[in-house]
């Protein structure tokens, strides 16, 4: 219930980072560590951030994602969040988040 | 009807990150006596995050203090959860509030956290002296059902 787990996977020029548990600012830094570390390392055409296995996110989960949408576009990169659930998808809709990324919520994310 | 007290909690924690998901569960916890919907107790964790904290980053500034929590549910369903820090204060509610304006722009929270409290709850209020602390006050009232006394 509480604490984040980062799993990284690079497939053909395709980054996808599955984060599991609750995203918070007791989880964010060492989510940030770990995913930039990857960003920088693939510099991958398209980063799919699967939210599927989140179970909580407030704002500082939203500030990870928001700080990583810069840092990809600057890579020359674009940022694609996939499964955010209900709560999630709130508080990205609140933020204005889902008119700047793309979000696909079916199970999958096919791209 | 008269506004009745039912039930009330009081927490008391280190203002350590480590205690933000302790929190928002321990409030939800107690909420749930009320059954509420999902997204009301959603709604509740995330407030009660947001609120603890900016008590320990903004507040205490990552430096030693306590968080207390209040939490109290009435008759006509209305929660009203009280955050309260004796940390630095805020020089400038008003700009605080403003949607993605941070006090630690280092720190990636995006600068949404007073609009998700106020968003997600019915009335927000919020009291603060420099150098003494603040107190968020976040008040909703779940969906009508039977309140179990």
């Amino acid at each position: 219930m509480q604490g984040a787990k980062c799993k990284i996977e690079y497939d053909e020029g395709i980054l996808i980072i599955n984060i599991s548990g609750d995203i918070d600012h007791h989880s964010a830094g060492s989510l940030r560590e770990e995913i930039d570390t990857d960003l920088y390392l693939y510099r991958a055409k398209t980063v799919i951030m699967d939210l599927g296995g989140v179970d909580f996110m407030d704002s500082s989960g939203l500030g990870l994602i928001l700080g990583r949408y810069t840092k990809i576009n600057d890579l020359g990169g674009r940022l694609i969040i996939a499964n955010p659930d209900d709560s999630v998808s709130k508080i990205l809709a609140l933020a204005g988040t889902d008119k700047l990324i793309t979000i696909k919520k079916s199970e999958g994310a096919n791209i | 009807m008269k506004k009745e007290l039912i039930n009330e909690m009081n927490l008391r924690i280190p203002a350590l990150s480590v205690n933000e998901g302790y929190a928002r569960y321990a409030v939800s916890s107690f909420v749930a006596q009320l059954d509420p919907t999902l997204e009301e107790i959603a709604d509740i964790r995330t407030v009660v995050s947001e609120a603890v904290t900016n008590s320990i980053i903004h507040g205490y500034r990552d430096k030693k203090g306590e968080v207390l929590i209040s939490v109290k549910y009435y008759n006509d369903r209305t929660v009203k959860i009280t955050v309260r820090d004796r940390g630095c204060g805020i020089a400038d509610i008003e700009k605080a509030m403003q949607p993605f304006y941070t006090g630690d722009p280092a720190g990636e929270r995006g600068g949404m956290g007073f609009t998700i409290m106020s968003s997600f709850t019915d009335k927000m209020k919020i009291r603060s002296i420099l150098n003494k602390g603040t107190t968020v006050t976040l008040e909703k009232t779940l969906h009508k059902s039977i309140v179990r006394g």
